[in-house]
């Protein structure tokens, strides 16, 4: 079961290597996105620190979803999707690899890049640490809850759209705890109580995505 | 599509499912692969229904469909290794290496797919054929399409062997291939 994990995984990984332009281009998005927001607004730092949270998070909730209907598109195409469902092995698991590798390539980069676009904020030291925690701990939520979306929406036209619909709402939560994360930290309670919802948030999703996409992967291609 | 259908399928036994475009081919071996369910009806496999036996029947079938599922920017070597872990065996690079050559394609094995050509795509896939041999029925989807002559008496061939070892192939072709089966049924699908 380990071996199928690492299988799916790394292949993934391998693909994304190959064709490393196509995600390059959703970091791109993320910089260029927060990167507008100090030119827009003016310098003033006092309007730049408070809505900071709110623009990296929204920001990474988007650079997530833009790169959501490649999780199972191409192979849902060539027919690899076809053969992961008859794989001796529990599909669940597979969806899991894929979505971990989904992670390792967008969300562990936004959350590396994040603190650096925080500077551009005046956000202080502290409240960039919990920034960065809280995008690596809320990312694995997005990739697991983008990836029901990404499973339904298989093969229908105008996919991309309609992922945005289902899963935007779904992403609420992490939203609403991960930019409480940062905003704690400068109203001088702490981020950690927001930062354990959000784990939470991430165990939930972690619990159902994988049944829930195996699920619609099988309806998919039925 | 298609109605009042049954039969038997023992080891050792080739079914040729035959028919027009549109006739359901496809759709008939996706539902005996398990990849889509019959509006009415079941398929057994060694007695019981398949839907509810899971890996202990996906254990047992390779299926090859429309699609050659191999990943264009990995190479033909990378696609089968991946194939075989999946399948749940060690790949082992020399075996790899000799199921490649088997289908003739040694020589490009190095190569990204998305660079070969449709006839040897559909050959790397087929390589399958040669590196997974723990699988007793096979489901092939056209494999003999877009293939050259040699191709062809060489999966001709493959699947004879198979056969001879007691598993069981079902196929879809247009082209007549002779392939040498204990018994051929020929199923053919009205459209």
């Amino acid at each position: 079961m380990f071996d199928a994990f690492a299988a799916v995984f790394l292949r993934d990984v391998l693909q994304a290597w190959r064709r490393r332009a196509d995600w390059f281009t959703t970091m791109f998005f993320f910089v260029v996105v927060v990167t507008l927001f100090p030119l827009g607004v003016g310098p003033e730092s006092g309007i730049l620190e408070a809505i900071a949270p709110g623009v990296l998070w929204v920001a990474a909730l988007l650079a997530a979803m833009l790169s959501l209907p490649r999780v199972f598109a191409a192979d849902y195409a060539d027919g690899t999707l076809e053969q992961l469902l008859l794989v001796p092995q529990p599909l669940t698991v597979l969806v899991l690899a894929k979505v971990a590798a989904h992670w390792l390539l967008s969300g562990l980069p936004l959350a590396l890049m994040a603190p650096v676009l925080g500077l551009q904020f005046g956000l202080g030291g502290e409240a960039l640490g919990v920034l960065f925690l809280a995008i690596l701990i809320g990312t694995p939520c997005l990739s697991l809850i983008g990836a029901i979306g990404a499973a339904l929406t298989l093969g229908l036209r105008g996919g991309g759209v309609l992922i945005a619909l289902l899963v935007l709402p779904l992403y609420i939560p992490v939203l609403i705890f991960g930019a409480g994360a940062v905003d704690a930290v400068a109203a001088g309670t702490g981020g950690s109580a927001h930062l354990s919802l959000l784990a939470a948030c991430c165990l939930v999703s972690l619990a159902v995505s994988p049944w829930a996409t195996a699920a619609a992967l099988r309806i998919a291609l039925e | 599509m298609f109605s009042n259908l049954s039969f038997d399928l023992d080891g050792g036994e080739l079914l040729w499912v035959e028919g027009e475009n549109g006739s359901g081919k496809t759709s008939l071996l996706r539902i005996l692969a398990g990849l889509a369910a019959a509006e009415s009806g079941a398929v057994a496999w060694r007695g019981q229904p398949a839907r509810g036996l899971g890996e202990d029947f996906t254990r047992e079938l390779l299926f090859l469909g429309h699609a050659n599922g191999l990943k264009d920017d990995l190479t033909v070597t990378e696609n089968l290794r991946f194939a075989a872990r999946l399948g749940g065996f060690p790949a082992d690079p020399a075996a790899v290496a000799a199921a490649i050559a088997s289908v003739g394609l040694s020589h490009r094995a190095h190569l990204a797919v998305r660079l070969l050509s449709q006839g040897q795509r559909r050959r790397a896939a087929l390589a399958r054929l040669w590196l997974d041999r723990s699988r007793a029925l096979w489901i092939l989807d056209e494999p003999f399409a877009a293939l050259d002559v040699d191709s062809i008496d060489r999966l001709a061939a493959r699947i004879a062997t198979h056969l001879d070892a007691g598993g069981a192939a079902v196929l879809t072709s247009h082209q007549d291939v002779a392939v040498a089966a204990r018994r051929t049924q020929r199923l053919r699908l009205a459209g």
